[in-house]
């Protein structure tokens, strides 16, 4: 028999993704275990399927050697098995008290029993060695105590098992320290603990053993020693490393001349180390990092969709004084953003307006594009990068994921940029779309423009970058360029210690 | 070249804008149909004392008003906001007029007062929404609830005696060009100039995309805030010609119970015209259509010699029927109990 959670060759399929391929994954008691990998690795499907939230296809779910059927998170909560995610899923509005207890209050002649209420809930907390007033509201606490408290609810006495996702992700240095004192002093009283986290410093800092997944299989496990930082990278990042076209040297030259942008100091504190940055005519300019390195952050401080708190970005020579989309989009800057469903596409809007939406706002009101004009734009933008649709007039919320991205980055285009930025401009796209996205990026640097592409896959940066920022926990720690461009340099750079 | 999937039988293009009016114009037709069958003399429209009278006309002209209010709330439900202070926008606009008339100003400039002070209230509102960021609801909540008690109080600048008498005014509100009543013109160019105004400049899309998803409009450049404050403007604007035309048509500032539940209406009148209160888009000739199908029902209730007690419960259920013939949901399961039945 064996102690713990266990997952034995779970395979899930979703429709034409196959999150999960014949995984195993065991965590033992009284130990912190990371499940590490970058987006779309398996990461999430695994912590559902032990939650309850999803279910296998195929393999075994086991708790200390039972054999477990869960159905949904509530059986997981009572086979011993706790979660807090991301989010804190707790009510801001109701009491530590409430919170604590909602859904599962103790009764007395059919009545909420307060006062054993408010003893539970001290006693949850204490678990943790938190002395807080349960009688506020939670949103009256920081961040930090309400991590704790979402901690405290996901405890049960009976609890084997606990899910951490991104615990830390919007915890400061001091209150991260915390966490992981708390962290370690669960371990202590002998849960297995799950801790997932983008902050490799602090999964080296807590692990006791790490399992590394990418594309949908268990590609490492081992304990820190086994695998170190310039080991765990090259795990996470690279599939077989496909020989990627370079592209031609020649182009590197054409950029020169005055710089269309150039970034100095730019940063904002909690979210982005100050970092320089200058783009050329004819140049692109890949920013290369793990998940949460910073590349979207940077990629939204530039276009001013993130307001700094330090530096400067001049646009053509001339410095921002506010830098905001508008002003950005006004001097010739134009921004494909990575969550194309959440700041991307107006759903509701026929793709030619989603097309020129972004042209007319830099027009302003009464210039007016006529109905023939921007039907004529449309109609260019959806031939010039094979948008599938009937016509121009069709809700973009209608058009698959690979359009919707297409109609975002033909918004961008037809709004006549000289600097592009482009976050994940392949995210969500089938293989022969992402291979056209490449192509057009290499053809808009050949006609002069300056193109920022943020981007999780490597080999899409390196196959259109003339140079590669490399970036780790939300700080520019070095560049590449040129000849020097290959994977191994990156991982390399974004490992080294 | 790249093939595009085969058109689903469900889901044919060019679906999209037929269905969006075919509904409240069913609804109307219906009613109508009904009202026929009732009074057979319903249709029947003679010319008198030189102006159109028959019951569609009395429809229309008294639909107007409710169609100027709802023509602004379609632009506010536009960008997801909602303004429920419209009724009370009227009264004050009504005691605007009647004050600046009782002061002396000539009539042509106490009506601008009027426009004047609803642009005011707009944008009183639309500080609160777009500058404060206080939600649409309880920001218009302050003026809906305050703006009668305001209207009372200029009455009693001028002293006890609300009515008044105006050429001018009387003969926007009551009087006609030719055999058309004016108040319809009124309302049919106010409608042209608005439609004119969103979708001959920009202000139409840029309302949409402030709607539709605020975070990709920020990011597209939009300025969403001058554009739900101008919003606003436009809904304050068409309320206040709705309080003129009310007001001129009784000569007496009421501010009690002039347009009372008039917001309600006009919301309606969006909502069945194919608004969607989650906004992202601005359906102007649905909202006017909207307006005249309410318009029709309450004067069916009326001529169908129904006690008037039966009026709001009737006028309910069948805006309730409208809104479910237009719930994707409903249909989908209509359509699906329909295919059972037949196999």
């Amino acid at each position: 028999m064996t102690a713990g959670i266990e997952i034995v060759a779970a395979c899930k399929t979703y429709p034409a993704v196959r999150a999960l391929d014949d995984v195993d994954f065991r965590a033992e008691p009284g130990e912190v275990h990371a499940l590490l990998g970058e987006n779309g690795a398996g990461k999430s499907t695994l912590i559902k399927i032990m939650t309850g939230a999803a279910q296998a296809d195929s393999g075994e779910l086991r708790l200390d050697g039972r054999i477990l059927r869960l159905t949904s998170p509530a059986d997981a909560r009572a086979a011993g098995i706790g979660a807090v995610y991301q989010e804190v899923n707790l009510v801001p509005t109701l009491t530590v008290t409430q919170n604590l207890t909602l859904g599962r209050q103790p009764r007395k002649f059919g009545l909420v029993d307060w006062r054993s209420a408010r003893d539970i809930a001290r006693k949850r907390l204490s678990r943790l060695g938190l002395d807080i007033e349960v009688e506020r509201p939670l949103g009256a606490f920081p961040i930090a105590v309400q991590q704790l408290v979402a901690i405290a609810r996901a405890l049960e006495d009976d609890t084997r098992v606990l899910v951490l996702d991104e615990p830390t992700a919007s915890l400061d240095a001091s209150e991260t320290a915390r966490l992981l004192d708390i962290v370690r002093d669960l371990r202590a009283q002998g849960l297995a603990i799950i801790f997932i986290s983008h902050f490799l410093d602090q999964v080296y800092q807590i692990a006791d053993r790490l399992t590394v997944l990418r594309n949908g299989r268990r590609v490492g496990v081992g304990t820190p020693a086994e695998i170190p930082l310039a080991k765990l990278v090259p795990l996470m990042l690279g599939r077989e490393l496909i020989a990627v076209e370079r592209r031609n040297p020649a182009q590197a030259s054409a950029a020169a001349g005055e710089p269309v942008l150039l970034v100095e100091g730019l940063g904002k504190s909690r979210v982005m180390a100050p970092f320089d940055l200058a783009l050329r005519p004819g140049e692109a300019v890949g920013l290369a990092g793990l998940l949460g390195a910073g590349r979207t952050e940077s990629a939204k401080l530039v276009f001013g969709a993130i307001r700094a708190d330090s530096g400067a970005i001049r646009i053509g020579g001339e410095k921002l004084d506010r830098p905001t989309p508008r002003a950005s989009l006004a001097r010739g800057v134009a921004f494909c953003p990575e969550d194309r469903k959440a700041e991307g596409i107006f759903a509701e809007l026929s793709l030619r307006e989603n097309i020129v939406i972004a042209l007319q706002s830099k027009r302003g009101w009464f210039a007016a594009l006529s109905r023939a004009e921007s039907q004529r734009l449309a109609d260019e933008m959806i031939a010039a990068l094979g948008i599938a649709t009937p016509d121009a007039e069709k809700p973009v919320g209608e058009l698959s994921g690979g359009n919707q991205q297409k109609a975002v980055l033909a918004r961008a285009l037809v709004s006549n940029p000289r600097l592009l930025i482009l976050d994940e401009p392949t995210r969500g796209i089938d293989v022969g779309a992402h291979a056209e996205i490449v192509a057009l990026i290499r053809r808009l640097t050949g006609e002069g423009l300056a193109i920022l592409v943020a981007s999780s896959e490597l080999e899409e940066l390196i196959a259109v970058s003339h140079r590669v920022a490399v970036l780790r926990d939300r700080r520019f720690v070095g560049e590449l360029e040129g000849e020097a461009i290959d994977a191994q340099s990156v991982i390399a750079m974004i490992a080294a210690p | 070249m790249r093939s595009f999937a085969p058109p689903s039988p469900l889901a044919a293009p060019r679906k999209r804008a037929a269905p969006r009016l075919l509904w409240p114009a069913l609804a109307l037709g219906l009613i109508l149909v009904v009202d026929g069958i009732i009074s057979p003399h319903f249709f029947s429209i003679r010319i008198v004392e030189g102006r159109l009278f028959g019951n569609l006309i009395d429809i229309v002209y008294r639909a107007t008003p409710i169609a100027m209010v709802a023509l602004g709330m379609a632009v506010v439900i536009g960008t997801k906001g909602i303004d429920l202070s419209v009724g009370s926008i009227i009264a004050i606009a009504g005691a605007t007029l009647d004050w600046r008339i009782h002061s002396g100003d000539p009539h042509a400039v106490a009506l601008l007062a009027a426009l004047g002070v609803g642009l005011a209230c707009g944008l009183w509102n639309g500080l609160l929404v777009a500058v404060l960021e206080i939600q649409p609801i309880i920001a218009t909540l302050i003026l809906m609830v305050s703006g009668r008690g305001i209207g009372l109080m200029i009455n009693l600048i001028y002293g006890a005696n609300p009515s008044f008498e105006s050429a001018l005014l009387q003969g926007l509100s009551t009087g006609h060009v030719g055999w058309i009543p004016t108040r319809i013109l009124v309302g049919l160019g106010l409608g042209l100039a608005l439609w004119g105004l969103t979708r001959l400049t920009a202000f139409g899309l840029f309302l949409e995309a402030v709607g539709a998803n605020p975070r990709a409009a920020q990011l597209a450049g939009v300025e969403a805030r001058g554009i739900k404050l101008a919003a606003y403007l436009v809904c304050g604007f068409m309320a206040a010609s709705a309080g003129v035309i009310l007001t001129a048509d009784t000569h007496t500032s009421d501010p009690v119970s002039v347009g009372l539940y008039i917001e309600l209406d006009a919301i309606l009148a969006v909502v069945i015209g194919g608004g969607s209160l989650n906004g992202g888009r601005v359906y102007l000739a649905g909202a006017v259509l909207g307006a005249v199908v309410i318009q029709a029902l309450t004067t069916s209730i009326l001529t169908s010699g129904l006690p008037p007690e039966y009026n709001l419960v009737v006028k309910a259920a069948v805006v309730l029927v409208v809104l479910l013939l237009q719930s994707a949901k409903v249909r989908t399961a209509a359509v699906g109990v329909f295919r059972k039945g037949r196999r």
